[in-house]
Order: structure tokens, then C-alpha cells, then sequence
């Protein structure tokens, strides 16, 4: 993983001063509440319903286990004993004192850390596959090339203050995409041409919230080179052009529908004529020392399909069910990507406590060469890990209560904090989530479903990403009310569509029932093999919305 | 009372800004909206000692023809966190070559001033009641910066190198 030099750590440290500087002069009043928000947002800060809450960068998901082991002990000393990954593969810490702040950040700096623009209307953290460098038939591993953006966007001058917050994805695989990359301000599929030099697929103008849209293609190659100064162009068309008068038409999707696609695409050519070519150009010295540190780790030589492995996957069903839906397939031979789901029953999907993030690192250096990634399904991943250990990493991840064997199944929900603890929603999401996790626990039937990404917003913001939810659920006030909408046939893959809103919205104590007829719909009209997903697309909206509104007799 | 600042020291401010263009300009030093300027462009170059103010939706390069002759352009931060003028103060300095005075007026914060120098500002019309004695130590906040920009040709990777 990228390891900072004394440039890198001295940005970070210049930050830290920076931040607690501003923090002084708004405890002593010297800035005005209004005047600190920009500023506290562009450091991860909200202020939420009973204490600030902080993001913490998790730069495409990826830390060392002595990042893990600081980010439980600042859970343990600074909060209430436990984080929360984000949907954007960050870290949250919800009960943090306005006046730690800047201590808690001293303590992420000294492993490399930091909270830099993950919140506030500048660009955010860039994501990626959660599996790049070890999934088979990746093209490259896009890793180097989140890096190269996060070391631009960081305290970029220009784009400091934005129309609208900014998000930037990459993905690296002609058939799948863990990252939702379509449905970013920028998505970046790296691609070969013709001539079989690496660059980029531009895509701009996705995005979720008020208005879901899949992103236009407006670039497609663009050499490896000319990353940064196109990205400089994007930015700057947007950042003259896009709307700040409403913020709900702020995002670039708005600007790009207005002009059009290709009208907005030649203003940013025209932009980039100016820029290409120039300084800010890549040099393959910097795009290799990046890539230096991306490097494969010390693997063993090992052979495909361990003897042992086959006969504990025979002797123990438990083991074989998480082995099914938990472990995915590893470019090298004799190792395996293994997911940690925190979708654990009675536990808010995405929360761990700080004992659970030591404990996470301790398998990480035990299992996985030292290193953990965040996803945005809001589980962990250890990358790296020999076959021949499945089975006692299974054992102790059990313990840990990190080895539901549900990933990807209905109860690997994606959910917001929603009203429970963010100021923005409309309604609670937690007691959604759980109230499905209670209705739907048994495993053989969560198994027999099948793959089914149900996802839950409590406000139109969307963090919990409920529009590509093959089952979205959205939380909306009524009168005062809560009550949950419910959306069906999105998706986040290659195939990327936005969900078709079901109908009139439901009460809370409605809804495992609601979710209950929709799957009830989709096993009776399902044939064989077919995902949830599929069959929502065959047989139409019409059966499962009549379906879902049918009086019970 | 507002504080105008360079990069280096406390000044006094000998432009007045004229909002109100149906008047009778006023006599000296005066800043006048874009607009106006491209409307009026002869007689105010006749008259001389005149500079601009542009507001979000200006468009630099419109000026390209006449902005060698001008000593100051004004740039206005309606709020603070309304971020086109950097982008407009870039394009001044590295599409037009503009070497005289860019001034940020509007809601000048010093949070902001290490971003707006980075982008090509020279002067700083502070918002009321900030001093600016304080306000100059707010130009180095970062020391290294990663991106190329006004003040740095070259990004931190070509830098190092």
C-alpha cells in the first residue's frame, strides 16, 4: 500500500495545525458558526444529532493493521467504543468532543491518517474495487491510479469550494464493478485502445441523491498521462458552470444534462486543449514510484485446491455455507479474498467496536500480510489469504462475530445511520434494517433467495445508496411521519440502472411484510438460476407491485 | 473597517469600487463591474485609472484585448464559500498572462487566503473587522502543496524529482 514520504507526512502535519488552529478561534468565538462549517466539513465534520461526527479518509479503502489497531484505540479514548465504515469506505467515529478533535487527528497522523475533504463541497475520497490487485482478469490494478487522484484533489486550490460535493471512482474490470463507478461525478474505467496503450474511459455525471443518473461517457481513451490535466478541465467547467443557486441542482449531472452530453464534453476538450501536455502532465517516473507501492506481497507457492481445505469444506456445512457466500476467488493460486460482514443481527449494518477492530488487525497480520480493506457494501476484506487457513480464520472471525455467512444474500444490507444519529434524515433506518434481519434470519432460506442487494436511505441524500438497490428502501416524512418507499430493479454493476419506485409509501411496522410479498413474488415467478434481480426484469414491475398492494384476504 | 493586504504587508486602499454606474464616476482610482467596462471600453480607457470588478459569472477572457492596460481586477466572493473566482483568477493569470494586481473583495475570509494566493490573487480586500497584521500569517499554511498552480509551475511529483 502507498507509504507516505516526509512531503505527504508534512501535508498531513500542516493540516493537523491547521485544523486546531481554526478550532481554537471558534471556541473563543474569533469565527462564526457559519464561518467554521465549511471549514470543519472539509475536515470530516458534522455536526449531528447529539455530538459531532467524524469521517475519517480511508483512501480507497485500503489500511495497514496498525491503522486498524489507532482506529480502535481512538474509538476506545475518544468515542464510545466503536466506528462505523461508511458506504464510501471511510470511517466514522459518531460520538467524538468538538475539542479532541484535533488530537484525534495528531493520532491519525502519526499512521498516516487524516480526515481531509470527506465531507464538504470539494472532491471526496476516491473509490475502487474492493478486490483490485488480487480478482482474476483485472486489467491493472487501478489502486496507483486513486493515489495519483487523492494526491491532486488534497487541498486542491481551485476546488476547494465547489457547487456540490464531488466523488471520483475507478474501475479496472470489463465485467464486474464493485464500485458503482457509474454512478459517480467521475467514473474512470481504465481501458486499453487499439493500440494497446493503457488509459481511460471517462464517464461523467452520475450520481445518486434527488435525481439518479447513470454518467455519460465523454471521454473515451484518454492516455494514461493526461489524467490530472483532464480531470483539471472537468472540474473547472463545472466548477464555473454548475449551478449554485438550488442545491439539489448542483452536482455536475445537472450541468451535463443542461449542456448535454456533448455540448459539455467539448466545452471541456476546449478547456483541456490549454492544459494538455502541459506541467501537470504525468510522468512515467511518478506513475512508477506510485505503482512501486502497490507491489504483490510475499506470496507462497502454492498449488489450486487444497486437500485439507476440501475436507473441511465436506466435514462442516457452517464452514462451507461461509466458504459459499464469503470467500471470492484470488488471481494467485492457493490464496483467497475473504470478506468480514459486519451484518451481524442486532448490530447496525457497518458498526464495529473497538475490541472488533483489534481484532481485525490481529487476523489481518496473521492471515492476510498486515492489511484490511473497507468496502462500500459497509464490510472489511482480508485480501490475501492462504487457503490452507480458511478454515481456522473462519473459526476466529466467528468468534468475533464477523462471519455471517450472508454476503451478498438479502441481510448484507447497505444502511445510512439515518435518523438515529444524522441530522439530514427524514427517517430511521437502523430499525428497518433490523427488523428485516429478524424477519429474514433463517440462512437456508436468505440462501435460496439468493443474491439480493437490499439497500436503505433514511433521506433523499441516498449515503445508503437505496436507487441501486436491487430492493431499495427510502425513508420519507409524511405529516411528521415516517414512512419508507420502496424501489425495485436497481442495480450497481456493469448494468447500471436506477430503481423503479413501487408505489404509495409504507409505516415502519409494514415493512418487513411489504419485503416479505416482493420475495414472495420473485420465488414464485423465478426459473431456475435466476437472481432476484433477473426475474424483476422479466416478469415486470406490474406483477410485483400488484403484488406488494394486494389486500390480504 | 476593512483591511487591504498583499502577500507581505498591510496596505492602504486606493481604489474605490463603483456599484452604482448610472451616477457620475467618481474622481480617482475607481473599480467598475465588467460589464459596464465592455459596454464603455473607449471612454474609460480615455479616462484612465480605471480597473474592474468581476463578479462569478464573468467571463475572463472577454477581456483578453484590454487587460494588459489594466492595473487592478477586482474579483468578488459573493459568500466565501462560492468558488468560481478562483477558477476566474487562474484564467486571468494563465490564459491571458495577466500580470497586474488580482484583488479577492466580497467575503474575504483568511481560511481562504493560502487557496486564493495559490490561484493567482495578489491583493486581499479582508472582510470587515479582520485585521490584517493577523491575517499575513495565513499564506503558508501548506508548505509543499501536491498541485501546480500560480504560484508553483510545476506539481509536487516534478518538483521532487
Amino acid at each position: 500500500m502507498y507509504k507516505y514520504d516526509s512531503y505527504d507526512q508534512k501535508i498531513v502535519d500542516e493540516r493537523v495545525s491547521q485544523f486546531k488552529d481554526q478550532t481554537e478561534r471558534y471556541l473563543a468565538g474569533d469565527l462564526t458558526e457559519e464561518q467554521f462549517l465549511p471549514l470543519r466539513l472539509q475536515n470530516g465534520l458534522y455536526v449531528q444529532r447529539y455530538a459531532p461526527m467524524l469521517r475519517v479518509a480511508v483512501p480507497y479503502g485500503l489500511m495497514s493493521s496498525i491503522q486498524v489497531r489507532k482506529l480502535a484505540h481512538i474509538a476506545r479514548e475518544y468515542d464510545k467504543g466503536y466506528a462505523h465504515i461508511s458506504t464510501r469506505t471511510n470511517v466514522q467515529f459518531n460520538w467524538p468532543e468538538l475539542k479532541r478533535v484535533p488530537d484525534i487527528l495528531k493520532e491519525l497522523a502519526s499512521v498516516q491518517m487524516h480526515a481531509i475533504q470527506t465531507s464538504g463541497n470539494c472532491i471526496r475520497n476516491t473509490t475502487t474495487d474492493q478486490f483490485a490487485g488480487v480478482t482474476p482478469n483485472e486489467l491493472v490494478d487501478p489502486r496507483p491510479y486513486c493515489e495519483i487522484i487523492r494526491q491532486w484533489s488534497t487541498f486542491h486550490p481551485e476546488f476547494a469550494f465547489l457547487p456540490r460535493k464531488f466523488k471520483i471512482a475507478v474501475n479496472s474490470h470489463d465485467t464486474d464493478d464493485r464500485a458503482a463507478t457509474l454512478l459517480h461525478d467521475i467514473g474512470i474505467k481504465i481501458v486499453r485502445n487499439e493500440q494497446g496503450e493503457l488509459g481511460f474511459a471517462v464517464y461523467v455525471g452520475g450520481g445518486l441523491g434527488r435525481t439518479p443518473i447513470v454518467a455519460s461517457l465523454v471521454k473515451p481513451f484518454l492516455a494514461e498521462k493526461d489524467l490530472l490535466t483532464y480531470l483539471d478541465a472537468v472540474l473547472r467547467v463545472y466548477n464555473l458552470n454548475g449551478r449554485r443557486d438550488n442545491k439539489y441542482k448542483a452536482r455536475i449531472k445537472i450541468l451535463v444534462k443542461a449542456l448535454g452530453v456533448e455540448a459539455f464534453a467539448e466545452k471541456v476538450d476546449a478547456e483541456w486543449q490549454h492544459l494538455k501536455d502541459g506541467p501537470g502532465t504525468l510522468t512515467t517516473e511518478e506513475i512508477d514510484r506510485i505503482k512501486g507501492h502497490f507491489t504483490a506481497p510475499a506470496y507462497s507457492e502454492l498449488s489450486k485446491g487444497n486437500a485439507e481445505l476440501k475436507q473441511q469444506l465436506a466435514d462442516n456445512k457452517a464452514f462451507s455455507n461461509w466458504h459459499n457466500r464469503n470467500v471470492s476467488e484470488h488471481k494467485v493460486a492457493g490464496y483467497s479474498v475473504v470478506t468480514l460482514t459486519l451484518k451481524k443481527l442486532g448490530t447496525p449494518p457497518g458498526d464495529i467496536t473497538d475490541t472488533q477492530l483489534d481484532k481485525v488487525a490481529d487476523l489481518a497480520d496473521k492471515y492476510s500480510f498486515a492489511e484490511v480493506r473497507s468496502t462500500h457494501e459497509q464490510n472489511l476484506v482480508l485480501a490475501d489469504v492462504e487457503e490452507g487457513q480458511l478454515f481456522s480464520l473462519w473459526e476466529e472471525a466467528k468468534a468475533a462475530g464477523f462471519a455471517t455467512p450472508n454476503l451478498g444474500l438479502l441481510t448484507d444490507m447497505i444502511c445510512c445511520p439515518g435518523g438515529d444519529f444524522c441530522a439530514l434524515a427524514n427517517a430511521k433506518s437502523i430499525p428497518v434494517a433490523e427488523a428485516l434481519q429478524e424477519r429474514f434470519d433463517n440462512l437456508d432460506y436468505l440462501h435460496d433467495l439468493g443474491e439480493i442487494d437490499l439497500n436503505i436511505s433514511g433521506c433523499m441524500n441516498a449515503c445508503g445508496h437505496h436507487h441501486i438497490g436491487h430492493i431499495g428502501i427510502l425513508g420519507v416524512d409524511k405529516k411528521g411521519q415516517e414512512f419508507y418507499q420502496v424501489s425495485l430493479g436497481g442495480d450497481m454493476g456493469p448494468d447500471a440502472s436506477i430503481g423503479k419506485i413501487l408505489g404509495p409509501s409504507f409505516a415502519r411496522d409494514e415493512m418487513p411484510s411489504v419485503i416479505e410479498k416482493v420475495l414472495t413474488t420473485y420465488t414464485d415467478n423465478r426459473i431456475e438460476g435466476e437472481r432476484f434481480v433477473d426475474t424483476y426484469r422479466r416478469v415486470g414491475h406490474a406483477v410485483f407491485k400488484e403484488r406488494a398492494y394486494a389486500k390480504s384476504n | 473597517m476593512q483591511n487591504l493586504i498583499n502577500l507581505t504587508d498591510v496596505l492602504e486602499n486606493n481604489w474605490s469600487i463603483v456599484s452604482d454606474t448610472d451616477a457620475v464616476l467618481p474622481e480617482g482610482n475607481i473599480l467598475v463591474p465588467g460589464d459596464y467596462w465592455l459596454e464603455n471600453r473607449d471612454a474609460l480607457k480615455a479616462r484612465g485609472n480605471v480597473g474592474l470588478v468581476l463578479f462569478g459569472d464573468a467571463d475572463p477572457l472577454a477581456f483578453a484585448d484590454d487587460i494588459a492596460s489594466i492595473e487592478v481586477v477586482a474579483v468578488n466572493f459573493p459568500a466565501f464559500a462560492d468558488g468560481r473566482g478562483y477558477s476566474i483568477a487562474r484564467l486571468l493569470r494563465e490564459r491571458l498572462d495577466y500580470q497586474g494586481e488580482i484583488r479577492a473583495i466580497g467575503d474575504v475570509l483568511i481560511d481562504q487566503l493560502n487557496f486564493m494566493k495559490r490561484c493567482g490573487f495578489s491583493e486581499f480586500l479582508l472582510k470587515d473587522g479582520l485585521s490584517g497584521e493577523k491575517a499575513l500569517d495565513y499564506f503558508a499554511t501548506f508548505s509543499d502543496p501536491y498541485q501546480l498552480a500560480n504560484d508553483l509551475p510545476t506539481p509536487l511529483f516534478r518538483r521532487k524529482a
